[in-house]
């Protein structure tokens, strides 16, 4: 159908703008970045994080902090009594929020009780099937004939994993929690509360759990595996020598050197949270919000979400496959890719040919 | 739960909350753009019109560069689609461009069947991206987008009205594609001919119902060039890649006698305009009313005719995969079916070519009696003369033998000469 791609450079210099009557060389397929800009400003983005991690390590301050504003689960329904659930629950508050002309959705799941009772076997599994039923209302979404203009999506896409400041080891809710989970949502583990810590115990910590999670398989965003080309590869390592991340959150502002910044006052000094001396929230939230977003939706979306979809069309239906066996032996699932629209059985056409040229 | 979740996301539980400072999202467009630039883009264009319209020399003008291929001779039998993919730079932005030519468009005597080769073709793109998305193991991240994104329709500028060719083809493919008609070859028509000409195209589009495609007038950015455009449309367009000398400056242009007509002159021709709202400022809603309009519409239908249903609200299974189940599971008793009667058919058609073997079988066989008896005939007959024969040459022995009997008999008695008168007189 159509020949091999021939290249032709158009002009390798010169972006110009609207009015270049003159430039007659200049086609215009630049132009092309500034209509998806347009387009995606005016469709907004929608963003769902998910925090986990045992009760007290801060989690809602964090939120609160990283989006500066209130929107973590305790700051809209304040909670008098601060009590531990008996189970875990899944919470979830979605938000609206604008810069610079940007809109967000910004969904923040929360999970209290993970990890509080004194029994926390399988505690992970409310969660897995949280971020599961996600994956399947978008699919459900996709297959419908009738379909949305725009899918909403509400599938998770980042989980921040919070990891109590014991400066020994990961314990093993940690290990288990983040093998499971690891394979059906990008994981983010973050040091909670890194106040605590001394910069030596810091780095001794950071380095035993980035050893454990190697030795255990568990690979945390970002992924090794998904690093598309040799420059994603040198940015990524580069994080990857970082994680897990030592964050301080705060909402409160002090006065410091003359300016107003978010920290935690105590007897022997302000943490400034922003202050990467001090800790390493920048660092995460430049990692979330400025530079890998995008990278972290679309990892959502065309690994986990397509594994998901994969394993969910796989094991409905023994006989979606393009050849029906000759022989079918039971309780074999055949991950084929299928054809919905054409012919199964290949001997057909054969028989009739046999049938007409013999008599 | 599910349906509460979704709910919640249909705006009802989201609260809108002020920032007290910069978090810094607002780079989410630039994150987008950068991961466009380095996956690329692809942008398909269709051109339809008769042979010698100007589409190739129009696409080299469009794109600035020389695509390849030799005009088409107008001797085709049919109407055929031949496809050509190019990769364009421009600064950072690397463009797939597929131009699709219909080769043979309305050379033919008999045009009736002409549009059904471009609908098949643009058909055969959906179908194509359908299969992969229903594919279990899919990778549409990476898949080339061959989906017609927009369809140049040519126009010859007879100045008179549309053909019915013109408007039998549009009308088929308004559905499919997004359709941008332009009057080629424009410098043939003057201009008081040419408002003429185009109000007439317009009426006729709108009195046959044909839809062409509207750049979108939503964004307040773009509304008012693109109304603006929308009133000018069909282009009048004239296409040239050779470039004249006009005061101190090469323009692309075509040189006649009487003057030259100035391709980027927005006096002189509508290109400039054509080439702004083609590419400069809806290349992108082109794409994505191709994917969310035409395409949905497309796949819509065929999944109906194969006899899917939505679930309704109430239903919690898998519906679309029941509905294939059962389907296949029809398919497949079908298939069955089919293949028991094709082997019913197949025993009886050997059982016949038995029967027939066999009749000449009987047949070959009496022939070889009959013949076997016609021999034997023929052997008695002749045994039965040779046994005459036999007779008749003993008697004649017998005969001699008694002759000469005599003969000695006689010597023995008397004269010779006797004998010998009664031995010639015997003879």
């Amino acid at each position: 159908m159509s020949d091999s791609a021939k290249s032709h450079h158009l002009n390798p210099h010169g972006k110009g703008d609207k009015t270049h009557a003159s430039d007659f060389s200049y086609v215009g397929i630049d132009a092309i970045l500034e209509q998806m800009r347009r387009k995606a400003m005016k469709q907004g983005f929608e963003l769902n994080i998910m925090v986990v991690g045992q009760s007290g390590l801060g989690k809602s301050t964090l939120m609160n902090t990283l989006f500066k504003s209130k929107v973590s689960r305790k700051s809209v329904l304040p909670d008098p009594e601060e009590r531990i659930p008996k189970t875990i629950e899944i919470k979830s508050i979605s938000h609206d929020i604008e810069e610079k002309g940007v809109r967000m959705k910004l969904t923040v799941i929360d999970t209290p009780g993970f990890g509080d009772q004194i029994n926390n076997e399988n505690c992970w599994q409310p969660i897995m099937k949280f971020i599961n039923d996600q994956y399947e209302a978008y699919l459900q979404e996709e297959i419908n004939i009738n379909r949305k203009k725009r899918i909403p999506d509400s599938r998770v896409h980042c989980c921040i994993y919070f990891i109590p400041p014991t400066g020994h080891c990961l314990r093993p809710l940690d290990l288990e929690f983040m093998r499971r989970l690891s394979k059906v949502v990008n994981i983010v583990p973050v040091i909670a509360k890194a106040d605590t810590l001394t910069l030596e115990e810091r780095d001794h910590f950071k380095q035993t759990i980035r050893e454990e999670l190697r030795a255990n398989g568990i690979d945390v965003y970002p992924q090794k595996e998904f690093d598309e080309d040799s420059d994603d590869r040198m940015i990524n390592d580069k994080i990857r020598e970082m994680i897990p991340f030592a964050v301080v959150g705060s909402d409160q502002e002090y006065q410091v050197n003359g300016k107003r910044i978010l920290g935690r006052k105590t007897k022997w000094g302000t943490i400034e949270v922003e202050n990467i001396g001090h800790c390493e929230f920048a660092y995460l939230r430049d990692l979330l919000i400025r530079t890998h977003m995008q990278n972290i939706k679309d990892i959502t979306g065309s690994i986990h979400y397509e594994t998901y979809r994969v394993r969910r069309l796989n094991e409905s239906n023994i006989l979606f496959t393009a050849h029906p066996p000759e022989h079918p032996t039971p309780g074999t699932k055949q991950s084929q890719t299928y054809n919905l629209f054409t012919c199964t059985n290949p001997h057909c056409g054969d028989w009739e040919e046999d049938l007409n040229s013999n008599f | 739960f599910i349906k509460n979740f979704i709910d919640h996301y249909s705006g009802e539980g989201a609260r809108a909350v002020p920032l007290a400072g910069h978090v810094g999202f607002d780079s989410m467009p630039d994150q987008l753009v950068n991961k466009s630039v380095n996956h690329g883009f692809c942008f398909n264009i269709l051109c339809v019109g008769e042979t010698g319209l100007g589409k190739s020399t129009l696409m080299d003008t469009l794109f600035n560069t020389k695509f390849e291929g030799e005009p088409t001779q107008h001797n085709q039998p049919g109407v055929t689609l031949k496809s050509n993919t190019y990769e364009l730079q421009e600064s950072n932005v690397r463009l797939k461009l597929t131009v699709v030519n219909t080769v043979g468009f309305g050379d033919q005597i008999n045009k009736e069947d002409s549009y059904k080769s471009i609908v098949e073709f643009i058909d055969a793109q959906f179908e194509a991206y359908l299969q992969e998305e229903l594919k279990i193991k899919r990778t549409l991240h990476s898949y080339h987008d061959t989906r017609i994104h927009a369809c140049l329709y040519f126009i010859a500028p007879t100045g008179h009205s549309l053909k019915s060719l013109d408007l039998v083809t549009m009308k088929k493919l308004d559905s499919k594609v997004n359709i941008i008609p332009i009057v080629a070859k424009s410098d043939a028509i003057s201009k008081s001919e040419l408002a003429k000409f185009k109000i007439k195209i317009t009426s006729e589009l709108v009195s046959n119902g044909v839809q062409i495609y509207q750049f979108p007038t939503d964004d307040e950015s773009v509304a008012e060039i693109n109304s603006t455009m929308n009133s000018h449309l069909p282009f009048a367009v004239v296409g040239s890649t050779e470039e004249v000398k006009i005061g101190n400056k090469m323009v692309k242009a075509r040189q006649y006698p009487w003057g030259t007509v100035q391709v980027e002159n927005e006096n002189h021709c509508d290109f400039v305009k054509l080439r702004e709202m083609l590419i400069r400022v809806n290349m992108e809603d082109l794409r994505e009313q191709t994917h969310t309009r035409h395409y949905e519409l497309y796949r819509r239908c065929k999944l109906e005719e194969m006899g899917f249903k939505d679930t309704d609200p109430d239903s919690k299974p898998f519906s679309l995969q029941e509905t294939y189940e059962a389907k296949r599971n029809e398919f497949m008793g079908e298939l069955q079916k089919k293949e028991e009667e094709m082997r019913q058919m197949f025993v009886q058609r050997v059982k016949e070519k038995e029967a027939e073997l066999k009749e000449a079988e009987k047949e070959l066989h009496e022939k070889f009696d009959r013949l076997k008896k016609l021999h034997q005939d023929e052997k008695k007959k002749l045994e039965e003369k040779k046994k005459s024969l036999d007779d008749e040459l003993n008697t004649f022995k017998q005969k001699k033998m008694a002759a000469e009997l005599l003969l000695t008999q006689a010597q023995q008695a008397g004269g010779s000469t006797t004998l010998k008168r009664d031995k010639e007189r015997k003879k």
